[in-house]
């Protein structure tokens, strides 16, 4: 493949003693929507977070193995995670605007990075909310506290909010598992249009969102990376039985 | 009301009779139980105010009239009458030295100033005067002062003298208020950052086990007697800090301020831990996906999120150093001046009536003036809490949180 954005090399992760991660190997590439998928617990939350080191703030997590980020292995003693997080966004299953304005939630990762002057801040909420395709939504309301919003609304201020810190990679968990299809809709369009500029990796329980969305699938199972490939040949013709099982709805 | 020929689903049906309303009588009376125990507890703090009010009530009517008498008689048969009898017939004796009382309001201020110079002395004088005078002289003179002398205790309540046992008592309130004020500031100077900021370290920054540690601990100092912090601070603070700073006298405002804020800590501490740690983890996530740092996280994200807990939490400290009496006895030196030194002695009011109430007598002006700043320490708390509520609910909040 052309272009590989996240390179991964024999990555496990334990919880304590409990293995959650099993060895997992895969390449992720630069520019595409790469879908995660499996059944709950199968570990592919997991992975996702092991990408912005979330998986810090757990105790008892223990990770063996690389994590490649442009070859750079993000697990190294002198890589600082702070650093990790403003490359790599992350948009959270249940939305989480913070309690304040609908422009402080924006402004507040610029600001984070030193970014003091108004107008650029006003420039930086514009583009970011633009691009979340909400802006025409919330122009005028900057000032109303983001949790008066409806959730389709806050995911994708949550959206935005990320993109306002202008990361390579997005991270994104379920991010539509607690929206009605019209929000969803909305995120799906969003999530084609975001990834001419940016590397994007969805967990997803929702198959048709995995096929509609992404260009690569891979599928995950007890900790193991059953299977990875092209979204189509994954859905049309999988190679192992576990993901045929899955796809079709046989087990999970 | 089924009979065991109704249990299966069966051959229930919905008949009137079984869907019939029916009385629980445990229900009933836990409900009301709960709710009347909950209108006593309220009932009792305004029953405590009422009755603190109304014995300040003689200072608001000098012809405290018949009304009065009989509402109080109630609680104290023998004060009305001494009210209406012995005034009248001692109102002459005791005319001989008022009047130099009210043509004195300007000397009250030379006064004043020369009493603040000389301030300990001059203090130590009051128990003089309080001796010269044999006991049973003293009631019926004073008795007399309260009867006509409401408008002139009202007069001498924005002095700045606080002499309540005297030929010419003196309840200048202006001292002790400026001397309550000072203290609870500095107090809560030290215990509101010290408090937060420790809160926040546990909440945000703390390993587990660290906070399993401190958190027992620093709530330990809520269960200290106030009467051993006072005691720690008469002894150890007070003379450590004099040789820090080197100022005259040993107890002072701002010793009496550090004792406080120790008893004010573990309170704040506590409830805006709570706080803190109710805010939600996503937040917390939220900020860091985002590129935060954890302090950046923690007071960006997590504090003002935790705005309302943490104003609640200090509006206890303020509560309980403004009605902290034992630590203000024992460690602030407790004489009534005006200064904007804080290494001056003060006197608060909590304090005053603490020290003074077992010494009055009982229905006289002095005792009317200690009901009155009993009064006032509850109006004050009361306005606190009024002015927080709207000013949290209606700005800060919109400020932190949007609108």
């Amino acid at each position: 493949m052309k272009d590989i954005k996240i390179k991964v090399n024999d990555l496990s992760l334990y919880y304590g003693e409990k293995k959650a991660l099993n060895e997992i190997t895969m390449e992720i590439p630069a520019n595409k929507v790469t879908a995660l998928i499996g059944p709950s617990g199968c570990g592919k939350s997991t992975f996702l977070r092991c990408i912005n080191r979330m998986n810090d703030l757990i105790p008892n997590v223990s990770i063996k193995g690389e994590m490649l980020v442009e070859g750079i292995d993000i697990y190294n003693k002198n890589v600082d995670v702070v650093n990790i997080r403003k490359k790599i966004g992350m948009v959270f299953q249940k939305s989480n605007p913070f309690p304040k304005s609908i422009y402080e939630n924006i402004a507040y990762g610029p600001r984070i990075n030193g970014i003091k002057d108004k107008t650029q801040l006003d420039e930086i909420v514009e583009t970011s909310l633009r691009q979340a395709a909400i802006w025409d939504e919330l122009k005028d309301r900057l000032d109303d506290s983001a949790l008066g919003l409806s959730g389709g609304q806050q995911q994708r201020l949550c959206i935005g909010r990320t993109l306002a810190v202008s990361p390579d990679i997005i991270l994104m968990d379920e991010p539509a598992s607690a929206l009605d299809p019209i929000s969803t809709s909305k995120i799906e369009e969003l999530i084609h249009q975001l990834k001419e500029q940016y590397t994007i990796i969805i967990v997803t329980h929702n198959m048709q969102q995995a096929a509609r969305t992404s260009d690569q699938t891979a599928f995950f199972y007890m900790g193991n990376l059953i299977e990875m490939g092209k979204t189509n040949s994954i859905f049309t013709n999988p190679v192992q039985k576990q993901t045929e099982d899955y796809i079709t709805g046989r087990f999970g | 009301m089924n009979s065991p020929s109704q249990l299966s689903p069966k051959t229930t049906t919905f008949t009137e009779e079984s869907l019939k309303k029916q009385f629980r009588i445990s229900e009933f009376l836990a409900e009301k139980i709960i709710s009347s125990v909950a209108f006593l507890s309220i009932a009792f703090i305004f029953l405590i105010f009422i009755f603190v009010f109304k014995e300040s009530l003689p200072l608001f009517n000098s012809e405290s009239g018949s009304k009065e008498k009989t509402e109080a008689s109630v609680i104290t048969a023998n004060k009305p009458e001494t009210y209406g009898t012995a005034s009248e017939e001692l109102k002459p004796e005791s005319y001989g030295t008022e009047p130099e009382a009210e043509l004195k309001p300007e000397t009250y201020g030379t006064e004043s100033v020369s009493n603040e110079e000389l301030k300990p002395e001059s203090y130590g004088d009051t128990p003089k005067e309080d001796l010269s005078v044999s006991p049973s002289e003293e009631t019926t003179e004073v008795v007399s002062q309260n009867q006509e002398g409401a408008d002139k205790t009202w007069s001498t309540f924005f002095t700045t003298e606080w002499v309540p046992v005297s030929d010419n008592p003196r309840f200048g309130l202006l001292g002790l208020l400026i001397g309550t004020l000072k203290v609870t500031i500095i107090a809560m100077l030290i215990a509101g950052p010290l408090a937060v900021l420790a809160a926040l370290y546990t909440s945000c920054f703390a390993s587990k086990r660290v906070k399993e540690i401190i958190k027992p601990i620093i709530e330990m100092l809520a269960a200290f007697p106030s009467v051993v912090i006072g005691f720690f601070a008469l002894m150890v603070l007070a003379s450590f800090f004099q040789d820090v700073f080197g100022y005259d006298s040993r107890l002072n405002a701002f010793i009496g301020g550090i004792a406080m804020a120790l008893a004010a800590i573990p309170i704040i501490y506590t409830i805006s831990e709570d706080a803190l740690a109710a805010v939600p983890k996503t937040y917390t996530e939220a900020s860091l996906a985002l590129g935060a740092s954890k302090w950046q996280t923690a007071f960006f994200v997590v504090l003002p999120a935790a705005t309302p807990g943490i104003f609640a939490a200090l509006l206890l400290g303020v509560g309980r150093v403004f009605g902290e009496t034992m630590i203000a006895l024992m460690a602030t030196g407790n004489a009534a001046l005006v200064s904007a030194n804080p290494f001056e002695s003060v006197r608060t009011f909590a304090a005053t009536i603490g020290s003074e109430m077992a010494e009055t007598v009982f229905g006289e002006t002095h005792y009317s003036v200690l009901f009155f700043i009993g009064s006032l320490l509850f109006i004050f708390s009361f306005a606190l809490n009024a002015v927080a509520e709207f000013y949290v609910k209606g700005k800060l909040l919109k400020k932190f949180q949007g609108k």
